[in-house]
C-alpha cells in the first residue's frame, strides 16, 4: 500500500508532468516533461511554487469556510440566525470581512518596536501553513511524506506560543503582554502531555509518518487509544488557545488580547494564522485518530478527510459555543495535574500491550485489526476510571453546607437566624 | 542572574468589552494577582438629580427611565412611591396592581440581564447571554403591551399608573409565566452544574455577612451573603403584604451565591405575579384629575422611600418647598453602594476573576453615575 501512495504523490506527479525524463519519473509513467534534460532546479521550484500556492489557496479558502462555518453554527446554537446577506447563506461574508480588513489603515503604535511587531505576524502564520504541506488529505495527496510528520508538527505549531509573545512584547501594550505571558505559560505547559500523547500512537504505528499512522489503523485510534485522544484533543484546544482555554485573547478580560494594537493586514494574517491553525489543528486529529483518508470504497477518500475534518472543527465550535472559559490557574494545574497523569497511564498501558502483543521488531509488520480491538478493550477498561479518579481529584469541592435536598440551600431565614453574622 | 519583578499597573475601561457601560479601574497586578484596584467612575454622569430640579413631578419620572435603563419601571416605582409619600396621595388599587406585575416583570428582565452578562464574563462567548435576552425580550414586549415603550417606560404616575393593560395583557402574561419555569430550569440545567461555573465562581470575592451590613450592601448581594433582608418582606410598601413569597438565601457570599440568588430569586418573581393577577379587580388605574392634576404642588416637607429594586434597595429622597418640582432630588443607587466593597472582594484574586466578581455585583453605570 505504502508503494502506491508514493507512486500517486502529489509532488512526484507534478514533478514528473515538468520534468520528465529522469528515472524515478519514467518508472512512474512519465517518459517526458516540458523542460529539457538539465533543468531539474527549474523543475523543482515550479513545482515548489505551484504546490506551495495550490495548498496555501486550499488552506486559506478552509479557514474562510471555517469563519462563516463558526458563525453560523454559534448562531444557530445562540438562538440567532447568524451572518445571512452576502452569498448564498451569508457565505461570502468573510471575503467581505477580508476586503474590508485589507483596506483599513496600516498602525503601527509609536512606542512598539517595529521589527518585531511587523515580523510577528508572519512568525505566526508560516508554521501553521506549513503544517498544511505534511497531512494528506487523500490518497497520495500530500506535498511531502515527511518520515518526521508528526515531529514536525509538534515542532512546528510551538511557533504559535512565540509569534503570540513577539506580537503582545513588541506592541508595548500592557494589556498585550497579559496575553504574551499566557501564552508562553499555556505552550510551556501543553507541549508535553501533546507530545506524550502521540506517544501511544508511536509505539503501536512503529512510525512517525502521517501516511504511515493512516495505514496503521486498521481500527481507528480514537477507538484504540481513547486517553490519547482526550489528551491530545484538550491539549490541541489548549494550543489553539480555542475556548475553554482561550486565555490569551479573553475577551471578557484582555478585549483582543496580542491583537489589541494591531490593525489591518497585519491582523488580518494574525488572526487568519489562529483559524487556520483550528483547521490545522482538527487535520491533525483527524488523520492521527480518526483514520484520516480511510473510508468506504464508493466515497473518494477526500469526501471522507473532509467529512471528519468539519467533524472534530464542529466539535470544537460546539465546546466554544457551550463552556465557559477556565482560568489561568485552573488551566496550567489540569494539565500537569490531569492531562500529564493522563498520558502517563495511556504511555504504560500501551507499552505493556504491545510489547505482550505480537512482536513486531521480528517482521517489521504493523497490528492486526483484531489485535488492535484487543487493545482497545483494555484501553477503554482503563480509560474510565482513570478519567472518573482524576476528574474527582480535580472537581471542586461542593459547599460544605450543601445537603442532598436543594430546599436546604435557601431555606427562609426566621429573624434569629438571620442576623446571627450581624451580632457584632 | 536573578529576575526582578515588578508589580505593572493597567487601566482597564472605560472603553473595555466587559465594564457595563464606561467604568474604569486602575488595577496593580503583581503577576495575574491584583494588589490593588482601584475604581474610576462618573464617565456616565448626566447630572439626572439635578435636572429634577427644574422637572415637574411628573416629568421626573422620565429621568428615572434613564438612571437604571435595565430596569426602568423599578426606578419609576421608587420615584412615584417618594411623590406619593410627599403629596400624601392615595393611590388606585388596580394601579397598584399593575405596577407590582410591572415591577416584578422587571425584576425577572434585570436578573436575566445579570445572569446573562455575568456568565460573558466567563466567556461563554453569548450562548447563555442570547437565552437570557430572549426572556427578557418577552418581558419588553409586554411592556410595550402596557405602555408602547420597551426600555424607557414612563409607565407609572403618582396614584397608579397612566394607562390600563389592554385585554390581551393577561393572555400574554400568562403564556410567559407558564412559560418561564422551564425556561429558568433549561437555563439552570445548563448553567448550575456545569463544573467550570462552579469551578470559577465559588469561593472566589467572598463577603463575609458583617463586611456586607457594615458596607450597607442590600438586595441580591446582601442575600448571597446569608442576611435575609429584603425590603419587599421588612418594609413592604405597595401591597407586598399581601403576597406570600420565599427569600431565596445563600450562605456563602460568593459569585456562586450572587448568580444562584439572582437565579431563584426569578421564581419567586413567578409566584408574586400571579398572587397579583388573582387579586387584581376591576377600577380606575389612578385618581382623578381632580384628586391628584398634573401639576403638582406638594406641601413643605421631605418624603424618603426605599424599594427592593433588581440590584438592592433603591430609595429616593424628595424635598419640596411647595412649588411645582423637587427643591433636592436624591437618589440612593444600589448599584453604587453595593461597588464599595469592590477592593475588598477583588484584592487577592486573579485577573481572570475581576470581571467576574464585577459582573456579580450586577451594577448599571446609568445609575451608579447617575
Amino acid at each position: 500500500m505504502s508503494e502506491t501512495i508514493l507512486d500517486s504523490s502529489l509532488f512526484r506527479n507534478v514533478y514528473c508532468y515538468v520534468a520528465g525524463g529522469s528515472e524515478g519519473c519514467v518508472s512512474h509513467g512519465y517518459s517526458e516533461g516540458f523542460l529539457p534534460a538539465g533543468y531539474e532546479w527549474l523543475a523543482f521550484a515550479i513545482t515548489a511554487a505551484v504546490l506551495a500556492i495550490l495548498f496555501i489557496q486550499g488552506a486559506l479558502g478552509g479557514v474562510l469556510a471555517l469563519i462563516w462555518g463558526e458563525r453560523r453554527i454559534l448562531a444557530r446554537f445562540q438562538n440567532r440566525v447568524g451572518p445571512n446577506r452576502w452569498g448564498p447563506f451569508g457565505s461570502l461574508t468573510s471575503v467581505a470581512d477580508a476586503i474590508k480588513t485589507m483596506f483599513k489603515e496600516d498602525i503601527v503604535p509609536d512606542q512598539a518596536d517595529r521589527f518585531l511587531f511587523n515580523l510577528a505576524p508572519v512568525i505566526m502564520v508560516v508554521p501553521v501553513l506549513m503544517v498544511f504541506a505534511v497531512i494528506p488529505i487523500g490518497v497520495g495527496t500530500l506535498v511531502a511524506d515527511l518520515n518526521i510528520g508528526l515531529l514536525f508538527v509538534i515542532a512546528i505549531t510551538s511557533a504559535s506560543g512565540l509569534a503570540i509573545a513577539m506580537a503582545a512584547w513588541s506592541s508595548a501594550n500592557r494589556i498585550a503582554i497579559f496575553s504574551g505571558l499566557r501564552a508562553v505559560a499555556l505552550l510551556v505547559s501543553y507541549e508535553i502531555p501533546m507530545a506524550l500523547s502521540l506517544l501511544g500512537v508511536l509505539m503501536i504505528t512503529g512510525t512517525l509518518s502521517m501516511t504511515g499512522t493512516i495505514e496503521a489503523q486498521d481500527v481507528p485510534f480514537i477507538i484504540v487509544q481513547p486517553l490519547g485522544f482526550l489528551v491530545f484533543f484538550l491539549a490541541a484546544l489548549a494550543e489553539m488557545s480555542r475556548t475553554p482555554f482561550d486565555l490569551t485573547e479573553a475577551e471578557s478580560e484582555l478585549a483582543a488580547g496580542h491583537l489589541n494594537d494591531y490593525s489591518s493586514m497585519k491582523f488580518g494574517v494574525l488572526f487568519l494564522a489562529e483559524w487556520a491553525a483550528t483547521v490545522a489543528g482538527a487535520m491533525i486529529i483527524a488523520t492521527v485518530f480518526l483514520s484520516g483518508w480511510r473510508g468506504f470504497s464508493p466515497i473518494p477518500s477526500h469526501i471522507w478527510f473532509v467529512g471528519k475534518v468539519v467533524a472534530v472543527i464542529f466539535l470544537i465550535i460546539w465546546i466554544r459555543a457551550t463552556w465557559p472559559r477556565l482560568r489561568i490557574d485552573q488551566v496550567l494545574s489540569l494539565a500537569w495535574k490531569g492531562l500529564f497523569e493522563l498520558t502517563m497511564i495511556n504511555l504504560i498501558v500501551t507499552a505493556i500491550l504491545t510489547a505482550a502483543m505480537a512482536d513486531r521488531e521480528a517482521d517489521g509488520s504493523l497490528f492486526s485489526a483484531g489485535e488492535l480491538w484487543i487493545m482497545a478493550a483494555v484501553n477503554w477498561a482503563v480509560f474510565f476510571p482513570s478519567v472518573y479518579l482524576i476528574g474527582k481529584l480535580l472537581a471542586s469541592k461542593p459547599y460544605e453546607d450543601d445537603s442532598s435536598e436543594p430546599q436546604e440551600l435557601y431555606p427562609v431565614a426566621t429573624e434569629e437566624k438571620a442576623f446571627e453574622g450581624a451580632a457584632d | 542572574m536573578t529576575l526582578k519583578t515588578e508589580p505593572v499597573t493597567i487601566n482597564l475601561g472605560p472603553q473595555h468589552p466587559s465594564t457595563h457601560g464606561v467604568f474604569r479601574f486602575r488595577v496593580t497586578f503583581d503577576g495575574e494577582q491584583i494588589a490593588d484596584i482601584e475604581p474610576i467612575f462618573g464617565y456616565l454622569h448626566r447630572g439626572s438629580e439635578k435636572l429634577a430640579e427644574e422637572r415637574t413631578y411628573a416629568q421626573v419620572v422620565t429621568l428615572t427611565d434613564r438612571m437604571d435603563y435595565v430596569s426602568s419601571m423599578l426606578s419609576n416605582q421608587a420615584y412615584i412611591l417618594a411623590v406619593e409619600k410627599l403629596c400624601g396621595i392615595e393611590p388606585s388599587p388596580r394601579g397598584v396592581w399593575l405596577r407590582m406585575i410591572a415591577a416584578e416583570l422587571q425584576r425577572i428582565a434585570s436578573h436575566m440581564v445579570a445572569i446573562g452578562f455575568l456568565l460573558q464574563d466567563l466567556g461563554t462567548w453569548g450562548t447563555p447571554l442570547t437565552y437570557a435576552m430572549r426572556e427578557r425580550e418577552s418581558v419588553l414586549e409586554m411592556f410595550e403591551m402596557l405602555c408602547g415603550a420597551r426600555i424607557t417606560n414612563s409607565y407609572l404616575r403618582p396614584g397608579g399608573v397612566f394607562m390600563d393593560a389592554p385585554v390581551e395583557f393577561l393572555p400574554v402574561l400568562d403564556s410567559f409565566l407558564s412559560a418561564l419555569p422551564h425556561r429558568i430550569d433549561e437555563l439552570e440545567s445548563y448553567l448550575t452544574g456545569n463544573e467550570i461555573i462552579f469551578a470559577r465562581t465559588k469561593g472566589v470575592a467572598v463577603l463575609k455577612p458583617e463586611i456586607a451590613i457594615n458596607a450597607s450592601l442590600t438586595g441580591p448581594m446582601i442575600r448571597a451573603s446569608g442576611i435575609d433582608w429584603d425590603l419587599r418582606h421588612r418594609d413592604p410598601y405597595d401591597y407586598y403584604d399581601r403576597v406570600s413569597f420565599k427569600r431565596p438565601l445563600h450562605r456563602a457570599g460568593d459569585n456562586f451565591a450572587r448568580y444562584w440568588v439572582r437565579m431563584q430569586e426569578m421564581r419567586e418573581c413567578i409566584t408574586i405575579i400571579r398572587q397579583c393577577v388573582e387579586q387584581m379587580e376591576p377600577g380606575p388605574v389612578r385618581p382623578s384629575h381632580d384628586d391628584v392634576p398634573y401639576l403638582l404642588r406638594p406641601p413643605v416637607g421631605d418624603a424618603y422611600v426605599a424599594i427592593e429594586g433588581s440590584k438592592g434597595e433603591l430609595g429616593f429622597y424628595l424635598v419640596s418647598d411647595g412649588g411645582i418640582s423637587p427643591y433636592r432630588c436624591h437618589v440612593r443607587a444600589p448599584s453604587f453602594i453595593n461597588l464599595t466593597l469592590l477592593r475588598e472582594m477583588l484584592i487577592g484574586t486573579l485577573m481572570g476573576d475581576l470581571f467576574v466578581s464585577f459582573g456579580s455585583v450586577d451594577l448599571n453605570m446609568g445609575e451608579v453615575d447617575r
